[in-house]
Parts: C-alpha cells; sequence; structure tokens
C-alpha cells in the first residue's frame, strides 16, 4: 500500500518538476543575458495605469521595443498612486501614468528622473442619456460637477488614488462641492469596473476617453461633457508623463533599460505606432513627445525654477 | 495523467471562439496549475510530516498550536499578498533575490496560503486514526518510524482531502497572486505571471464578462480534473 502513497507523492512531485520544465522554454529568456553587450536578455519592468494597458496600447507597441533591443517587457498594470508606490519601494524601472501632481512629488522626493510628456487624450464626463442633472453640453467641467451635486444625481467615484480620481477630486474642490452623501459613491475600483457600475446605476461619472471607447460597445452611457479633443475645456486633459525610477535610489532597478525605453517610447517611430493605435476606429492617444519647440517644463516638476528653488 | 484531461478538451476548443490570442488561454491555464501545483507540493511536503509530528505526541501549547492553524485556514489572502510583497520587495529582507512579479512569489504566497488547510485537515485525519492500530504497530515492535507510517496509510483518505483542499485555496485565490505577481503578459499575449483568477479579474475590470465567465468555468473544469485524478489514484490504492 506504501506503494501507492509513493506514487501519489511522485505524481505530485512530477507535477512540479514538469511545471519548472515548461517555465525555463516559456519564460527562460528573462534574466539570462546574452553574449551580445547591452541589454539584451533583460527584463524591464513598467508600472502603469490601467487606461494604458487596458485599451490595448502597450500589447500593440512593445514587440517593436522587444524586438528592437531583444528584451521583454512586463507591464504591471494598476492605478497611478498604486503604480509610482511601486517604483518607490523599487520595484519597477520605469512609470508610465498620469497624475501630474503625484508626478511631482515622485520627482521632488527624488524617485523619478528624466521625465518626459509622453501622449495625452482627456477625460469626459459620461452618464445616462436622461441626463438627471442636466448637463449635456456645458462648457465648463466644474459646472457639470456643480450640476451633479445639486441636484444630488448618483455620481460613481474611482475613489482608489488612481490619475483618473486625483482629476476627479481636483475638479469637485475647484467646483467649490464637496461630494458627499448617499449620491456620490466611491469604489475603489478600476476604470472599466466603475464604468460598468455607473451604468448598471443609472449614475455619473469621470472617465479617460479611451478606456471609455474601448468599453463604449458594453456600455448605455453618454458623453455628456466633452474634453478638450472634442472641444472640451481644457480641464479635462488628461497627459502622461514617463520616467525612469533613480538608480540612486534604488540601485538594482534597471536603469539603462528604462533609459532605452524611455528613449525608444519618445522616438518618432513608437510616437507614431501610439498615433496610428485606434479601437473601434477611434485614435485613443495623442503623442506629444516629438516637437521642435522646446518644452522644459516637460523635465521639472510643476511651477520648478532654477531661481526660485526651494530645496 | 493524459485520460483524466479528455472531458476538458471539448470545452477548451470552444475557447478558440474568444478574443484572444493564440496560446493566451493555455499559457494562462499552465500558470496557474504550474504556480498552484508547486505550492501545493512543497505544503504538503512540509505540512503532513508536520502535522504527522504533532499528532503523534503530545507536548505542551499543542492546543494553542493547533488554534493556530486553524486561524491560518481563515487568513485572508490579500494580507498574505502584502506580507509576500514586503518580503520580496527590493525594500524587503529578500529584496536581493529580485522576488518580486515572478512565479517564485506567487508559489511563495500560495505555499504561505495552503499550508494551514492541509496541515489543519491531515492533523484531523490522523488524529482521527483509530488508537487501537497505533497500539498494534508499537506491540509488533515498529519503530516510531513505521507507527507513523501505519498511521498516515490509516489517514489516506483524509490527507488526499487535505491536499484537495490546500489545492482549492491555492488555485482560487485572488488577492495575493495579484499583488505579488503583477497580472503579467507578455507583449505576445504569453501570460508571465497571469493565473485564471487574475485574467477572469482582469476581464471583469474591462466589463467583458462573457468572457470573465467562460475563464471561470475553465477553472472549474481545471479543479475538478485535479480531484478526479487524486481521487482516481486514492481508489487504486484501495483496490490493489
Amino acid at each position: 500500500m506504501s506503494i501507492h502513497r509513493r506514487r501519489f507523492v511522485a505524481a505530485l512531485g512530477t507535477g512540479g518538476v514538469v511545471g519548472t520544465a515548461g517555465c525555463s522554454a516559456i519564460g527562460g529568456s528573462s534574466g539570462q543575458p546574452d553574449d551580445g553587450a547591452g541589454v539584451a536578455g533583460e527584463t524591464l519592468t513598467l508600472t502603469t495605469t490601467t487606461s494604458t494597458y487596458d485599451t490595448g496600447l502597450l500589447d500593440a507597441i512593445h514587440l517593436d521595443f522587444e524586438e528592437l533591443y531583444g528584451v521583454t517587457v512586463d507591464a504591471v498594470p494598476k492605478g497611478t498612486g498604486a503604480a509610482l508606490e511601486t517604483a518607490r519601494n523599487g520595484d519597477s524601472d520605469v512609470v508610465m501614468v498620469h497624475a501630474r501632481d503625484l508626478e511631482d512629488e515622485f520627482l521632488r522626493d527624488g524617485y523619478g528622473v528624466n521625465r518626459r510628456d509622453l501622449m495625452f487624450n482627456d477625460f469626459v464626463i459620461v452618464g445616462p442619456e436622461s441626463d438627471p442633472a442636466g448637463i449635456e453640453g456645458l462648457s465648463s467641467a466644474t459646472e457639470a460637477l456643480t450640476a451633479v451635486a445639486d441636484e444630488e444625481a448618483p455620481f460613481v467615484s474611482r475613489g482608489d488614488r488612481s490619475g483618473t480620481h486625483t482629476k476627479e477630486l481636483a475638479l469637485w474642490e475647484a467646483a467649490g462641492a464637496d461630494p458627499g452623501g448617499g449620491w456620490y459613491r466611491e469604489t475603489g475600483q478600476g476604470m472599466g469596473e466603475v464604468l460598468n457600475i455607473a451604468n448598471e446605476q443609472g449614475a455619473y461619472t469621470l472617465a479617460d476617453r479611451g478606456t471609455f471607447l474601448s468599453q463604449r460597445s458594453e456600455l448605455d452611457l453618454v458623453v455628456l461633457v466633452q474634453g478638450p479633443i472634442e472641444g472640451g475645456p481644457e480641464t479635462l486633459a488628461n497627459p502622461y508623463g514617463i520616467m525612469a525610477v533613480n538608480p540612486a535610489v534604488h540601485d538594482a532597478v534597471n536603469y539603462d533599460l528604462a533609459m532605452a525605453y524611455v528613449g525608444w517610447i519618445t522616438s518618432p517611430g513608437a510616437q507614431d505606432a501610439i498615433a496610428d493605435y485606434q479601437v473601434n476606429g477611434k485614435q485613443l492617444f495623442f503623442p506629444e513627445a516629438v516637437s521642435e519647440d522646446p518644452d522644459f517644463q516637460q523635465y521639472v516638476p510643476d511651477g520648478w525654477s532654477a531661481d526660485s528653488s526651494d530645496e | 495523467m493524459s485520460v483524466p484531461l479528455e472531458p476538458v478538451v471539448p470545452l477548451l476548443s470552444g475557447l478558440l471562439d474568444l478574443p484572444f490570442r493564440d496560446g493566451y488561454v493555455w499559457s494562462i491555464i499552465y500558470v496557474s496549475l504550474y504556480v498552484s501545483l508547486t505550492a501545493v507540493a512543497l505544503s504538503t511536503l512540509f505540512s503532513v510530516p508536520l502535522a504527522v509530528a504533532m499528532g503523534l505526541s503530545d507536548f505542551p501549547g499543542k492546543q494553542f498550536a493547533k488554534s493556530v492553524i486553524n486561524t491560518g485556514m481563515g487568513f485572508p489572502s490579500v494580507v498574505v499578498g502584502l506580507l509576500v510583497l514586503f518580503a520580496v520587495s527590493n525594500q524587503g529582507p529578500l529584496g536581493a533575490l529580485n522576488l518580486v512579479f515572478t512565479r517564485e512569489a506567487m508559489i511563495a504566497s500560495q505555499f504561505v496560503l495552503a499550508t494551514p488547510p492541509i496541515t489543519a485537515i491531515s492533523l484531523a485525519a490522523i488524529t482521527g486514526v483509530d488508537e487501537t492500530v497505533r497500539d498494534a504497530a508499537r506491540v509488533l515492535g515498529g519503530t516510531r518510524l513505521d507507527v507513523a507510517l501505519v498511521v498516515l496509510k490509516e489517514a489516506r483518505y483524509g490527507i488526499a482531502t487535505a491536499i484537495l483542499a490546500g489545492f482549492g485555496r491555492a488555485v482560487s485565490e485572488v488577492g495575493s497572486v495579484l499583488i505579488v505577481g503583477g497580472n503579467i503578459t507578455g507583449a505576445d499575449g504569453i501570460s508571465k505571471t497571469r493565473t485564471l483568477t487574475t485574467a477572469i479579474q482582469l476581464e471583469a475590470r474591462q466589463g467583458q464578462y462573457e468572457t470573465a465567465m467562460i475563464l471561470g468555468a475553465v477553472l472549474v473544469a481545471l479543479v475538478l480534473t485535479v480531484n478526479a485524478v487524486v481521487i482516481r489514484l486514492g481508489d487504486q490504492g484501495v483496490h490493489r
């Protein structure tokens, strides 16, 4: 009888061994440097936002980078706050996020270096077609939010310290409204889930246009206040930035590869690929890294200048 | 092992209609199985000897140790994920090993999750073995090892249940693998640290409830298959 027990344990063991063997076949390229010089064979860990990932943009453009350098990109989708926190712990090499205030804090604290403006799209305020607060076509996002608050119409908030949540809070503050009460629902979920919840509850929400477009076929929600891409207010702009993690703070980060990535994604070729990426026939992201005009503000925290520096 | 997998094949071929790239679904099934089976195998190697040692001896604080293990069964997987993340993060004590966002880190967290149920249920099975069996083995001149083996043999069904419970906990949890694994798939659509559960979470996040449900069905089929394999092995043990 003990033979069978052994066979059973052996079966478990074999499962583990077979699994390991397959692992080296599939994931074996990571972490084993080629004989070639440079970064080939290494793995870049990119923490980014759900909006760049869930729209499928990164998968669409990353193959090009991987082939060019012979590397692997591990894209980890999180909210902007979580993506930056992961980088603060030294667990990612490069971050691609969309909340300038949080990015600036990250730079000022010394964790990020070599920031570039990467691309932009915009936020839109979406809601049910019936539009109980009557915000359709308003040219001011803050007026729209004030109307929602006055009407106490249901509003679903990300509530997760993501870039979209950060923007939403800034808009409420600018509107002078204090969101609270039963009509304001913080979910702590990703954009896609929040759109689904708003859809089911007939509620308003603030969404990035990319995620909304890529999910629109499943939603009854409509865009009620447009962002700047469709002629809406500039306050709804949604710029994405990219930064390498400071190797002086975290010596384990792959800084060379991170800078190769920053260089590649801000290059004309990759910027064209971003512009060409479409979902349901719509362009989701607008590149802005390639520009004839100098824009020094992208390299430093907002409002920083050499003269007024207090650091 | 090929026979019990057969019922799954037609189900999976239906997946070809899904909006996924070639090899995507297979790669997440593979990662799920690789991580959970490895974690449960390691956990079994650790838990069963521990359960035997505890079951066959008396020591002060035994009840307390039992309640610690039982509490472990209810430990939230997100908390385990956070603890493992702190350990393997570049800031943490194991930072130099570069384990964050790897399958090894996922195995570590599932090991922590699977060990309490496997230990507790094995211990219950071993404690449940009739005293007379133990005594008979001793009277026949058995060494401590012989006694342990006899008891193990008697308790094998309970231990198989324990292992299945551990596997069930490991393969179905989403909180810790999401945190320590990062839910990574390469740009070529082959999963690195994405499991069935985190893939379901991702589909649900994007509102793709139908594909999420289909992946859920695959997960259930997988658990059923593993159960069938283990029970079959157990039955063979009886018939011969």
